[in-house]
């Protein structure tokens, strides 16, 4: 399915605008719920290129979890405009701030520009997939036949990160 | 997408969406009626039959009321936060489908507005986004009692939704399929025959734990009693929405009467067969004896008619509970959101893999 012109540009130019907004608002609230609304503009565009189920989990869990989890956080530390201001870099810092993203915006337009998208296509096309039952279907059939070992890993390593998280929490406690 | 698909989606749009708007002036009136039957009291009874028509003077008087913004509330996201909270439940009915499909002109539509292939987890997806209108609500009142009461829908929100999705992992599980669509076709099979007593696969007969899980985080991620600590009116005088009145207030009111159809929609479409008909009505069709495009419009009438049923079941049921339950104390509804139902809903699917596993189903 090609992607319609007009919402990518849309959702292109509020993504953009609205990352500006997490960068330049003063309070952190407002730059959380800012960036909620790049995430939607993701999922819009996830969905365009035919991949729902990638853009429901980008929803669900960054949208719906994540940024709750840290707009939570912000709300009970109470974080306000001024106690951020201590954590301002110097002068060398922000140099170095700007110099690094300039470059990083440069070799991105270099790599749209100058690279071309590979010659030959994977096994997995849209007419597959929509064949195989969907990209939810055909995506959780990799993931617990070919790509076991690495999920089952990812668990583990999130499992680690819980158990991490609340043996801190209780040492600090007692 | 030609003209025929543009007016069958425009149709089905507006069959879900009249509905969906005028869930709040009734069930504002079947709640107060309800409550006042639980209590012994009258309840509105003076204007139209049985208090029929009250819902009308109080539209016009949230409509009429002045509407000032407080001068210390946050402008932007103060007005955006009412908003925020009524766009999810119309994003989420989307999906739900509430009726089969019929052929018109060799055309299949489906009565579903959106079939989309991650089914419910666009449900839960879109779920997720509704605490963003009350945090914004109660941030941006800039009032203590407000805040509070955004904090405690974050966590309780975040807790719960957790049980949700999991719960829902049996019913993918059994039908092994995430279509809400296939799903609801699923559950018309026979799951038993008991003498005269045909058992239909319906979600609740083969996951009865996985609904009761089901059925209480709804209750929680629709902010209802016995879940209510967002507003906690005796504690927050009326929690994240404190500083609102008039049409903003209403807003909130309608986000949560329709938030309660979604859940019903979803409850009903995942474990009450969602359109299948209710017993009786196939031989009802039967004896009517209709053929072609009329028995298939008879036939989907039937449908949408037994999913409105089941629907109101439940929105019944909520008003039911709420009146009849008290409020859960905060530490209670953290220890039974992960102590209670997390560990629930995680031995639901284990249970339901080994049921698979010895094909139960």
């Amino acid at each position: 399915m090609d992607i319609s012109p007009v919402f990518f540009y849309s959702f292109a130019a509020v993504a953009i605008a609205f990352s500006g907004m997490v960068v330049l608002k003063k309070s952190p609230i407002a730059s959380a719920l800012s960036l909620v609304i790049v995430f939607f503009c993701f999922g819009g565009l996830y969905a365009m290129l035919d991949a729902h189920l990638v853009a429901a989990l980008q929803i669900l869990v960054y949208a719906g979890a994540i940024m709750v989890l840290f707009i939570f956080v912000i709300m009970l530390l109470n974080i306000d405009a001024p106690s951020l201001d201590t954590m301002r870099a110097g002068r060398l810092g922000r140099f170095m701030i700007i110099a690094l993203s300039i470059g990083l915006l440069s070799l991105f337009i270099w790599a749209f520009k100058e690279t071309t998208p590979p010659a030959s296509v994977g096994a997995f096309t849209p007419q597959r997939i929509q064949e195989a039952g969907g990209n939810t279907r055909v995506l959780s059939e990799l993931l617990f036949s070919e790509y076991i070992l690495p999920f089952e890993l990812t668990s583990v390593l999130l499992l680690g990160a819980i158990v991490g998280a609340v043996a801190i929490a209780k040492r600090r406690s007692t | 997408m030609d003209t025929f698909d543009w007016v069958a989606t425009a149709v089905k749009i507006l069959i879900v969406l009249v509905p969906l708007l005028s869930v709040a002036p009734v069930m504002a009136w079947v709640e107060r009626r309800g409550s006042a039957l639980m209590q012994n009291r009258k309840g509105p009874n003076r204007i139209g039959p049985l208090g029929l028509l009250q819902s009308i003077p109080d539209a016009i008087k949230f409509m009429g009321k002045e509407d000032p913004i407080p001068g210390h509330v946050e402008k932007f996201y103060y007005v955006l936060a009412p908003l925020a909270s009524l766009i999810v439940p119309f994003l989420t009915f989307a999906v739900i489908p509430f009726a089969s499909s019929m052929t018109i002109d060799g055309r299949v539509i489906n009565f579903q507005i959106a079939d989309l292939n991650v089914g419910f987890l666009f449900i839960l997806a879109v779920g997720s986004l509704g605490v963003y209108g009350i945090i914004m609500a109660g941030w941006s009142s800039n009032n203590k009692y407000a805040l509070l009461g955004s904090l405690r829908s974050s966590s309780q929100m975040i807790s719960y939704e957790l049980s949700m999705g999991l719960s829902v992992i049996g019913i993918v599980m059994a039908f092994s399929t995430v279509h809400l669509g296939e799903i609801a076709r699923a559950q018309g099979e026979v799951l038993m025959t008991l003498g005269p007593l045909t058992i239909p696969k319906w979600g609740i007969f083969i996951q009865p734990l996985g609904f009761l899980i089901f059925l209480t985080t709804a209750f929680a991620e629709t902010n209802r009693l016995p879940f209510d600590l967002p507003e906690g009116e005796s504690e927050l005088v009326a929690g994240y929405h404190l500083e609102y009145g008039s049409m903003k207030f209403a807003l909130f009111m309608m986000a949560e009467y329709m938030n309660m159809a979604v859940a019903s929609g979803f409850i009903a479409s995942l474990y009450f067969g969602g359109w299948q008909m209710l017993p009786g009505m196939h031989s009802v069709l039967d004896v009517l004896g209709l053929s072609g495009l009329t028995f298939d419009i008879v036939r989907v009438a039937f449908e949408a008619l037994s999913f409105l049923l089941k629907l109101c079941f439940f929105m019944w049921f909520f008003v039911w509970v709420r009146w009849t339950l008290p409020r859960f104390r905060y530490d209670q509804l953290m220890d039974f959101g992960w102590k209670v139902l997390l560990p629930l809903s995680l031995a639901n699917i284990f249970i339901t893999g080994v049921m698979i596993y010895y094909r139960w189903y």
